[in-house]
């Protein structure tokens, strides 16, 4: 199972927990899924002093661990001042650090993000870099002090799975000890199944669940999803080849029936 | 035997009119001592959609919420028997067909079938939904048309708590007593313009942004609304202005231009699943968690907590009976 920063979590899944319909149902698909990390955002709930305690307590509830996020920030600077607030609210130096470059495309920005990291890192947080896939960034973050990288499959929200397949097998070849989650992108349990028979260690989906008919059933679908790309990965696949290659020898069959 | 009623928001007065309605003697206590902006149903959209909130809300608002039309306009509220139109832009058509697919009682509209409802949309949207069933009202108007109903039947609405509380409708200020209750932000705007007329509350939707304009008569709409996990009862964002504005601007451009009349925020009461309950604890009993329904709900909730008082049915969103403290 995956290990972040010397913890290791008891599922490759972890949820956002924005966009349910209710609180209720969010903690339902908490259960059904067995994720181990619960992704919250701070930007909006903020509002003035704790308005988002409510919230916060239920999240606290699910008994799993919290990585708040920066959702919503689009500098290094507001990145951090959410960061130490959210330290505060949950207790945690774990950071998912999310910088936003365009507001329409929601592409994080990769100069900033690798400013914040450093900062927060400095400061003692454990950060967990939303980026692209690109193998200069993940050197430079892991320069920054992150120990985790979190790439895109595609952006925020599109449900699109893996839109450029080399690029992340290319990061997962070129740093193959790093701790790596694919974080947003992904729509369907497949395309979870997909990343981690790359070698991924873990997905993080938010809207993919929250928004289907049914969450708790999605949350569960992509939980086996995820568990079965990880088995797969442990279980050494066979090689694809272009011939067929008959899994029942010819040997002895009447071939001109 | 007079029964007290706390709290003359939606709920409150919802409840006092009912009661009343069946030779009921009450007493209705609000320390602002009329409907006004210290209850979140004055900020409401007043849109009686319990199709549309079939895209999240769970079976029991989809049912309760048919009977709000009815019930609002016997108790003098003008009702608007227009449906609900629901609009999407171009890339998000797949939001349109998600939203078909999650919900009941619609009928699909190609362009001309969109320009037929609201000739000011003629163009703008190739595809949409219709919810011919559905109403909408003007909160405010409603609300004042309760306590004018009250006050014919010598109800008025008094500053100072009762001693004894039959029934608390107090909304999100009932949290002292209610544990699980939470507040759930939202923001909207009353804009003014005479460039756009629509006859019917019309939803944009988008996978981030949703947004609504629920026409209110001489060129002023109300666009709402956020949804935000928050109990702050005020301030307003930036950016959630912006979104809204953004959204109704893509909806019409002439929204550019309007007049911006008011900007409103509250919290609404809900309960984790966002469904409303009654509750008796002791000698009072709540009736709270109408969430974004509060107009949608509040005649159902009124029903069943009368009921209740004047045949002993036990109503279905009743979640604790505790009658003995």
């Amino acid at each position: 199972m995956p290990v972040f920063y010397g913890v290791e979590v008891a599922s490759p899944l972890l949820l956002g927990t924005s966009q349910y319909p209710s609180p209720a149902v969010l903690t339902e698909a908490f259960r059904a899924s067995g994720a181990g990390i619960a992704t919250v955002s701070l930007r909006r709930e903020a509002g003035g002093g704790r308005a988002g305690e409510d919230f916060w307590a239920i999240i606290r509830e699910l008994g799993v661990r919290v990585l708040p996020n920066t959702a919503g920030c689009h500098s290094a600077r507001e990145a951090v001042t959410t960061a130490q607030m959210a330290r505060e609210v949950f207790g945690t130096p774990w950071i998912k650090l999310e910088v936003i470059g365009h507001t329409d495309t929601l592409q994080p920005d990769p100069f900033a993000l690798v400013e914040a990291a450093r900062t927060l890192s400095a400061d003692g947080f454990q950060v967990f870099p939303y980026m692209t896939e690109d193998l200069v960034l993940a050197d430079r973050l892991l320069d920054a002090g992150c120990e985790v990288l979190m790439p895109w499959a595609a952006p925020i929200g599109t449900g699109l799975g893996m839109v450029n397949p080399y690029g992340l097998r290319a990061l997962r070849e070129r740093f193959p000890g790093v701790p790596m989650v694919v974080d947003a992108g992904l729509g369907l349990p497949s395309h979870a199944g997909a990343v981690m028979e790359m070698g991924y260690d873990a997905v993080l989906l938010n809207t993919a669940v929250a928004k289907a008919g049914d969450p708790v059933a999605m949350a569960r679908a992509f939980a086996l999803a995820a568990e079965a790309g990880r088995l797969a990965v442990g279980a050494d696949p066979m090689p694809a080849r272009s011939m067929a290659a008959a899994s029942t020898p010819e040997i002895g069959r009447a071939f001109l029936e | 035997m007079t029964r007290h009623i706390l709290g003359a928001g939606v709920m409150g007065l919802a409840l006092a009119s009912e009661l009343a309605g069946r030779g009921v003697a009450v007493s209705l206590h609000d320390r602002g001592g009329a409907p006004g902006p210290h209850a979140c149903s004055w900020w409401a959209g007043g849109m009686l959609a319990p199709f549309c909130e079939g895209e999240t809300a769970e079976e029991p608002v989809v049912r309760l919420g048919q009977e709000a039309a009815g019930w609002w306009r016997a108790h003098g509220a003008e009702v608007t028997a227009g449906g609900t139109l629901v609009v999407a832009l171009g890339r998000d058509a797949g939001e349109l067909a998600r939203f078909a697919r999650r919900t009941a009682g619609h009928v699909s509209l190609d362009g001309a079938g969109v320009t037929a409802l609201e000739p000011d949309l003629a163009g703008r949207f190739a595809r949409a939904l219709h919810f011919p069933d559905e109403a909408h009202l003007a909160p405010r108007q409603a609300l004042a048309a309760l306590a004018a109903g009250l006050a014919a039947r010598g109800v008025g609405i008094e500053m100072t708590a009762p001693e004894v509380v039959d029934f608390d409708c107090r909304g999100l200020a009932a949290r002292d007593a209610l544990a699980d209750l939470r507040g759930v932000k939202g923001e909207m705007l009353v804009l003014r313009t005479p460039d756009v007329t629509l006859s019917r509350p019309v939803r944009l939707l988008h996978p981030r942004i949703p947004l609504y304009v629920v026409p209110r008569g001489d060129g002023v709409f109300m666009l709402g609304a956020t949804m935000i996990e928050s109990g702050e009862r005020g301030r307003i964002t930036a950016r959630s202005l912006l979104e809204m504005l953004t959204a109704a601007w893509a909806l019409h451009p002439a929204f550019g231009e309007a007049e911006v009349l008011e900007i409103g925020v509250d919290a609404r009461p809900a309960f984790r699943d966002n469904l409303p309950r009654i509750r008796r604890r002791g000698g009072t009993i709540y009736l709270n968690g109408l969430f974004r329904h509060g107009f949608l709900l509040a005649p159902a909730m009124a029903r069943m907590a009368a009921d209740l008082v004047t045949e002993g049915r036990k109503p279905e969103v009743m979640d604790e009976d505790r009658a003995e403290r």
